[in-house]
């Protein structure tokens, strides 16, 4: 039976230990374990935060639409993701995808998958506020997420 | 129709959220932002951009050609930029 994917949106950080114990305590069929964590990256020396914006509902929905899927192409023992909204400084986490499964492939593939998909069609925008106190900048979506997510259908 | 804007088309607009009568002439969401265009130099600013700008009806994906049928919430944002 395909697994019920846990789907978080919260403007609080999240455990990585916790999340994946919960993916494992108790288990013996799990022996693949991918944990994939997204941080809020300051290249130049520039960045004061990221500000997440998010669709309230919609956000929850389609990354939910977005884990099933997944749980339904991989076989899966367990499917977790997480993502933060609100104003995240930079070294803190953004998003948490966690995938368990008998064999390695499938949480690889699972969390890949799922981090391509949520990248293009998950209602979250980013918008930059600087050190230097200049107005805050939308983040543009980059070409290469669209080449991402269009991978999977080639199957 | 209850419209709803995020990121940089709520902050173009104004608002986050209105509530609008829509003309009988407006079927599908292309009709809907021609419409919105005519509202006011805000909305028009909002979706100079048109084909930059995307759209869920009652928080589903959807194209520009899709009918409006009995949708209840429209939201229009730019490409999505979490993760």
């Amino acid at each position: 039976m395909q697994v019920q994917p846990l789907v978080r949106v919260q403007a609080a950080d999240f455990d990585v230990a916790a999340e994946t114990q919960r993916l494992t305590t108790g288990r013996k069929d799990v022996g693949a374990l991918v944990t994939f964590t997204g941080l809020c990256r300051d290249e130049a020396g520039t960045l004061e935060a990221l500000e997440l914006e998010h669709y309230p509902g919609m956000a929850e929905a389609e990354l939910t639409r977005i884990a099933v899927e997944a749980a339904g192409r991989w076989p899966l023992t367990g499917l977790s993701v997480i993502h933060r909204f609100g104003k995240i400084a930079p070294g803190e986490n953004i998003v948490l995808v966690v995938a368990a499964s008998a064999h390695r492939r499938a949480a690889f593939e699972a969390a890949d998958f799922l981090m391509d998909f949520l990248k293009t069609r998950a209602p979250f925008w980013k918008k930059e506020h600087l050190v230097s106190g200049a107005g805050g900048t939308w983040v543009d979506t980059k070409a290469g997420d669209e080449k991402d997510a269009a991978r999977w259908s080639s199957s | 129709m209850n419209i709803r804007y995020f990121a940089w088309v709520r902050e173009r607009v104004g608002v986050e959220e209105e509530t609008i009568e829509v003309p009988g002439g407006v079927k599908t969401v292309a009709d809907l932002i021609s419409h919105l265009k005519t509202l006011d130099g805000n909305h028009a600013a909002a979706f100079e951009e048109e084909d930059a700008i995307r759209v869920a009806l009652d928080q589903l994906h959807v194209e520009a050609d899709t009918d409006l049928g009995d949708a209840r919430e429209v939201a229009f944002f730019p490409p999505m930029t979490g993760g």
